[in-house]
């Protein structure tokens, strides 16, 4: 796998904790010890994949303070290639923050993100270049139509074809409205639109922020299928979430923010 | 990846499109300035020969109030809506994008002004040999107001309610180009050489493109953390 | 080279430390020069042949304008290094030194302003010092406005920081167009302030009360920067033990 990760090895699975206590491949993680490492639940050398060369992102020992608030307290979490880490924990616990924090908006008080090794303030703009961020608003301008907000949003990006972008909408089931102001559509509906840009992208690593708001079930259950099929060509997720994912398989961690 | 000219020709489309959709945003500023352009024959006298005088610090008082309305629109939306935040994750330039965003309202709430600007001089008793500097100078002047705005815009993103706030943060920094603008278009009003005051005036329009963006890029940043 | 002096300088607690031990070093001596230069300012130096004592006032006047540039100055490149280090303490000292900056740029408006009735004959004249100073404390203002509006401590330091720098780059570009502007319209029969040759014995005060205004400065804005430590950091546990070596001080 040419993976180095001084923290757990993907043969043995996790060093300090035992792996099958937790059903469902999922795994808690105690953050108050300062050093817990997120890691996979289980081995995954059977499944085919694309890593990419060198992309684990690792957070290291991370504190953010906002005021008087001490928001992350020595978070720590390692995510490589197929993996996908489930960030938990009641309202006010630091998801939004945590993955603001990844994403180098946040600058944490101590510690630090690495993105395949080197520290992401090194070169921030290679690493935004690999980045994906969904906050909890669609960043859709109202007046356009989805269509458009995605050839201007992702164009920004990279060149994306007509082509593509429709693909991508019929993808994230939002083709029928492709062709009005997202003035007018529905909370789940600009989701959608949201998504389908998340797809265009194309970038290994995804940060999402409660994905699935707003979402019916169907929905819920297409933001599960995009994420597997992302892990399935080697890609990262780090998703804040209520709601469990559909989502099932080796690569799926869980991260549980202490109140 | 994009290539950065790309990318900016992007921002500044999209920028240009949104405007068109809403077209009251761009409209506004132009009313305004028109009725402050107004105001002064109202408050002072309808002799043209006594507003001759104070035309030029007229017509740039009312300049440089009617970019600073049209600031709002600048960087608000785009801040509200996660825009901004995925301009400064894209990867490219933040600089540059907000340079382009810059340009976008430039051409929006600026050029527009270097059309109005001779018709309030006009009115304001200044002759028609005067125009081409008014052209000239609002043109120029205009540029370097909407850079200076920027960073005003942007430093006032993590303020609810931020008009006279800007407006306190933004007309100090503006004060030079409204010295070298009026006074390009006083001597030409008087039909001298204007050209002094215009340099300048490009000179500081030139300063702008290349600061006014880095500090715009950081207060986006900092309103982001 | 070492950089340790440095990495301390970034620790409120030595800050708070350093601030307090050092403020009665600058505050004795400047009420020391303020009223040696006072005396000498009031008592000794020659009256004016054209103003007779009147002229007086500039022994406050020349040093408080001075000091409002200076003290941007500091506030700028304090934010800069807070900017760019992210040393919480550096934002703390520029906020700190903001009002004192203000009201000395208000003192030398309100000096220059009474100079100005028995010379001028008016008390508000265009003159190109002058208006610089108003525009000067119109950045004092939007700079402490800018603060006061965003609640987050980190982010207004942040977003002022921004400002600050901008308006350091930004002075001397106001300042050059301001007396570019004036040269076009005053009359040059005005007596301006710079262009007035005085003699040794009466210049000398002006330089003595320049030096206790500026300990003065340091002395407020240290003070200040302890109520500033004490407040960011009021979550911290050094506090207790500062403040209670500091009780046991009073105690004893």
């Amino acid at each position: 796998m040419g993976r180095t990760n001084q923290f757990y090895s993907t043969e043995t699975g996790p060093v300090t904790l035992p792996v099958d206590t937790f059903p469902d491949g999922a795994k808690p993680l105690n953050l108050r010890d300062s050093r817990a490492i997120a890691a996979p639940a289980a081995q995954h050398g059977q499944q085919p994949r694309t890593p990419m060369p060198g992309a684990t992102l690792q957070a290291e020992n991370l504190h953010l303070w906002r005021g008087d608030r001490h928001v992350l307290r020595g978070v720590s979490l390692a995510v490589t290639a197929g993996e996908c880490l489930q960030v938990t924990g009641p309202n006010g616990t630091g998801k939004t923050s945590l993955l603001r924090t990844l994403s180098g908006m946040m600058y944490p008080e101590e510690g630090r993100v690495t993105w395949g090794g080197n520290d992401i303030r090194d070169d921030m703009y290679a690493y935004h270049a690999d980045l994906a961020y969904i906050g909890h608003e669609p960043p859709l301008k109202q007046d356009l139509t989805p269509r458009e907000n995605l050839r201007f949003w992702v164009g920004v990006r990279r060149p994306v074809a007509v082509a593509e972008i429709d693909a991508a909408l019929e993808r994230a089931g939002a083709d029928h409205w492709r062709d009005r102001p997202v003035r007018t559509l529905s909370a789940g509906q600009k989701r959608r639109a949201a998504l389908a840009g998340l797809v265009l992208m194309s970038t290994p690593l995804w940060l999402l922020d409660e994905p699935t708001t707003n979402l019916d079930t169907q929905g819920q259950a297409l933001v599960g299928n995009l994420i597997q099929e992302h892990l399935g060509r080697g890609g990262l997720v780090v998703a804040a979430i209520h709601h469990e994912l559909t989502v099932s398989g080796p690569g799926l961690m869980r991260l549980e923010l202490p109140s | 990846m994009t290539p950065p000219l790309q990318a900016a020709r992007l921002v500044l489309s999209r920028d240009l499109k949104l405007a068109f959709r809403k077209s009251g945003q761009v409209i506004q500023p132009l009313v305004f300035f028109a009725i402050v352009t107004t105001l002064f024959p109202l408050g002072i006298s309808p002799q043209l020969s006594q507003l001759r005088d104070v035309a030029p610090g007229a017509l740039w008082v009312a300049a440089l109030l009617s970019s600073l309305l049209a600031l709002e629109f600048l960087f608000r939306d785009d801040a509200h809506d996660g825009t901004l935040e995925q301009y400064a994750l894209s990867g490219q330039s933040l600089m540059w994008l907000l340079l382009a965003k810059t340009a976008a309202h430039w051409l929006l709430t600026g050029l527009p002004l270097a059309v109005m600007g001779p018709l309030a001089a006009l009115a304001l008793g200044a002759p028609v040999a005067a125009v081409p500097a008014v052209v000239e100078s609002v043109t120029i002047g205009s540029i370097a107001l909407s850079l200076i705005g920027s960073i005003g815009a942007a430093l006032t993103l993590g303020v609810r309610r931020s008009g006279a706030l800007q407006s306190m943060l933004t007309l100090p920094f503006s004060m030079p180009v409204l010295i070298f603008g009026a006074r390009a278009t006083e001597l030409a009003i008087k039909g001298e050489n204007y050209s002094a005051p215009l340099y300048l005036l490009g000179a500081m329009a030139v300063l702008g493109i290349t600061l006014a963006p880095l500090a715009a890029a950081a207060a986006v940043r900092v309103s982001l953390e | 080279m070492d950089w340790t002096w440095f990495h301390r300088l970034a620790s409120p607690p030595y800050i708070y430390g350093l601030a307090r031990r050092l403020v009665p070093w600058f505050a004795w001596p400047s009420a020391l020069l303020i009223v040696a230069a006072s005396v000498w300012g009031l008592g000794i130096a020659p009256a004016d042949y054209q103003q007779g004592d009147g002229f007086r006032i500039i022994y406050v006047h020349a040093p408080t304008a001075w000091l409002s540039l200076l003290v941007y100055v500091t506030m700028g490149v304090a934010a800069g290094v807070g900017l760019i280090w992210r040393m919480k303490v550096a934002h703390a000292l520029a906020a700190s030194a903001a009002p004192i900056g203000a009201s000395f740029t208000l003192c030398a408006l309100i000096t220059g302003s009474i100079w100005g009735g028995p010379m001028w004959g008016t008390y508000w004249e265009w003159d190109p010092r002058i208006t610089f100073e108003l525009l000067q404390l119109f950045l004092y203002l939007g700079y402490m406005a800018l603060r006061a509006s965003i609640d987050d401590t980190q982010r207004a330091d942040r977003t002022s920081a921004v400002l600050a720098v901008v308006g350091v780059v930004n002075v001397p570009i106001v300042h050059f167009s301001v007396i570019w502007w004036n040269s076009l319209h005053q009359a040059p029969s005005v007596m301006k302030l710079g262009q007035w040759a005085m003699p040794v014995s009466m210049y000398g005060p002006m330089f003595v009360m320049l030096g206790g205004f500026t300990l003065l400065f340091l002395a407020l804005t240290l003070t200040r920067l302890q109520a500033e430590v004490l407040a960011r950091e009021r979550a911290a546990s050094w506090i207790r033990d500062a403040v209670g070596t500091n009780l046991k001080a009073v105690n004893t």
